[in-house]
């Protein structure tokens, strides 16, 4: 693996193995001759340390020690310790700091990462042959993943991938500035609304809400409903309608109240309102997002020491854990059990345990479309024209 | 000591050594490492692959020349803003500051305590459409009484005037800090008005200082793309922006490669005609 797969090397690999640039066929070659990955993945011995990167504030914390519990439980229950980090602040940037290394064959000298799906980034990577395969024997608890996460398009056996946390993506307003906004053509039409609304910047937040407004299905994109999407989108930013395409720094002039509405995330509302009570968030009546963060393990990572740390998460109680610190979704079943005997008001709050019927309103963005460069091309050029 | 003796024509060179090193292997060569990724062709998918692909370079002015407009203005509207703000300021600082100099000019140094990120994000509270400053704009009418300031190229320009305002000001600040004052007082014995003066002494010999300052702000402010990210609209987005997002969205290296070529040849077209305009001996006073 340590050679750059060039695209001779590619076709003489695909051509080898009996498939003509299929896909099983670019796996193949993707995958690479590497016999060091399967000298993790067998080894059923735990590694002293488990290097595990995640995202900011995004596991429990002891507000004195400033430790984490439930990473101390597991060093007690396994001899291991973590080795935890959050450098993660964005797919995008992730991704082109480990890319460089892994396209390279070298270890990235982390067990553990955790990557959204609602960027292009973990489809890419298990096509890219980056990541490892969870040692499942080793994930009794899998049978605790919340049956609405366990068949992603684009890991539909989570052969790779397992749910840290995930999110809903919706419409939130100020109730003092705009009459509730509840749908998207409310949000791109209303003249009320000109220049005082943003979306997100990412393609797989945004084009959910839109496709699901057109009546198209989110997680299978053609052509045609993507041409359909994007002109929603380009006559909202050509009138003026939509003020800018943000990140999470939608935040600050939704509760100062420049913005009257906006594509948002659950769990940045969640903390907002606690500054701001006139903020009120809603999955559109067509449907919105969701996306979820998830635990993947890159090439020479240890396998066995990974998924040890994974079923112990699966654990209802740990899992609670984690959830009444974190407030996103918790992919656990169980947990909301576990929750309600230690903090009943964080086991109600439907953005926390949303119910059956808002899962089932919120779609995830079709993976191929995330991958898709003209699509990719079209969203850049739409949102920095 | 023997051996510097006996070779003392290799003194300079050594003294150069560090510098030099620094610069090839962190300048120099990445460069190259750049210049070689420009010319590739394929994909993110299939690997890429090195074919002196110059449809990158033609792709990249073709597709996004108004981007790179947009930006070559905005980067020389903030420098003049930057410049003509300075200007007076350092002045003062310089001639009438007294024994206050060291602290003033902590003054202008003391908002970069604060990373980049976070001062810009405080001007978008500054602008913000329900701040002091729209207020007080809609109500002399200069803005009409829906109007803002965020989300517009005002909003992009003002805050990359007051990012690389230090840049400017520090430059000029020590051109005139070094004016021998006894010149200007000459000037004036010999009957020439206060702005002559200026004009005759005062301003040739701060040359060098504004030459660098612009020279400091102009370039960064040019590839700049946090302030049009953060206080722009879609529509005011610069180059830097498109080269962030073909770099990390679409991981299309060899496009975004090629961009930040024809940016940096065309920075050093501008600032070639300027040295030319100003004379390049102003340049080192």
């Amino acid at each position: 693996m340590t050679d750059v797969l060039t695209r001779r090397d590619l076709l003489r690999r695909a051509a080898a193995s009996g498939a003509f640039l299929t896909v099983p066929g670019v796996l193949a070659a993707c995958g690479g001759s590497s016999s060091k990955s399967s000298s993790s993945g067998s080894d059923h011995t735990l590694a002293k340390t488990l290097h595990f990167s995640n995202w900011p504030l995004y596991i429990d914390v002891d507000e004195k020690t400033k430790k984490h519990p439930t990473l101390d439980m597991f060093t007690k229950k396994t001899g291991v310790s973590v080795q935890y980090v959050e450098d993660i602040n964005d797919n995008a940037t992730f991704f082109g700091k480990i890319q460089g290394p892994l396209s390279r064959g070298q270890s990235i000298d982390r067990d553990i990462i955790v990557m959204t799906d609602n960027s292009r980034y973990p489809s890419l990577l298990i096509k890219k042959g980056w990541v490892e395969k969870l040692d499942k024997s080793a994930i009794p608890n899998f049978k605790n993943l919340e049956p609405a996460l366990q068949h992603p398009n684009w890991d539909s056996n989570r052969d790779y991938s397992l749910p840290w946390q995930s999110g809903l993506t919706g419409i939130a307003y100020n109730e003092k500035l705009t009459d509730p906004v509840l749908t998207v053509p409310d949000l791109l039409d209303n003249p009320k609304l000109k220049g005082k609304i943003t979306l997100l910047q990412g393609m797989g937040d945004t084009m959910p809400l839109i496709f699901a407004a057109n009546g198209d299905d989110p997680e299978k994109v053609t052509d045609a409903s993507w041409e359909r999407a994007i002109k929603v989108v380009k006559k909202a930013v050509d009138s003026g309608q939509i003020r800018q395409f943000t990140g999470n720094d939608y935040s600050g002039p939704l509760a100062k109240g420049d913005l009257s509405a906006c594509v948002a995330w659950s769990g940045d509302v969640v903390q907002l309102q606690a500054d701001n009570k006139h903020l009120k968030w809603n999955l559109p009546k067509e449907g919105g997002g969701i996306w979820t963060d998830n635990m993947l393990i890159p090439k020479g990572g240890n396998v066995y020491t990974a998924s040890v740390y994974m079923n112990f998460v699966y654990e209802p109680h740990i899992a609670a854990l984690i959830e009444d610190y974190v407030n996103y979704i918790c992919p656990v079943k169980g947990a909301k059990q576990e929750l309600e005997k230690i903090d009943p008001s964080v086991a109600n709050n439907t953005l926390i345990f949303p119910t059956n019927a808002m899962l089932d309103n919120a779609h995830n963005f079709d993976a191929a479309a995330l991958n898709n460069e003209k699509y990719i091309t079209e969203w850049q050029n739409l949102i920095s024209s | 000591m023997g051996f510097l003796h006996r070779h003392q024509n290799l003194t300079p060179y050594l003294l150069l050594a560090p510098g030099l090193l620094y610069l090839g292997l962190f300048f120099v060569v990445p460069l190259g490492f750049l210049a070689y990724q420009s010319l590739e062709s394929g994909s993110f998918d299939v690997g890429y692959a090195f074919t002196w692909a110059w449809g990158n370079y033609w792709d990249a002015i073709q597709n996004y020349r108004g981007h790179f407009i947009r930006s070559l203005e905005y980067a020389a509207i903030a420098t003049l803003l930057a410049l003509l703000f300075s200007y007076p300021l350092a002045y003062w600082i310089a001639f009438r500051g007294g024994r206050w100099k060291n602290l003033l000019l902590l003054f202008i140094v003391a908002p970069f305590f604060v990373t980049y990120l976070i001062r810009t994000l405080a001007w978008e509270t500054i602008l913000a459409d329900q701040g002091l400053v729209v207020r007080v704009l809609r109500d002399v009418g200069i803005l009409g009484h829906d109007g803002r300031l965020l989300a517009t190229s005002t909003a992009v320009v003002a805050g990359i005037t007051y990012n690389f305002f230090p840049f400017m000001a520090l430059p000029v600040y020590v051109s005139l800090e070094q004016i021998d004052e006894r010149l200007i007082e000459a000037a004036q014995d010999l009957y020439a008005s206060r702005w002559k003066a200026f004009i005759r002494v005062t301003l040739p010999l701060s040359l060098p200082g504004v030459v660098a300052g612009t020279l400091l702000t102009f370039i960064p402010a040019a590839g700049d793309f946090i302030n049009a990210q953060l206080l722009g609209s879609p529509k005011n987005h610069m180059i830097g922006n498109v080269i962030q997002s073909k770099f990390l969205e679409l991981t299309d290296y060899p496009a975004a490669a090629a961009m930040s070529f024809v940016l940096m040849a065309a920075i050093l077209l501008m600032v070639a005609v300027y040295a030319r305009a100003v004379g390049t001996e102003k340049l080192t006073g």
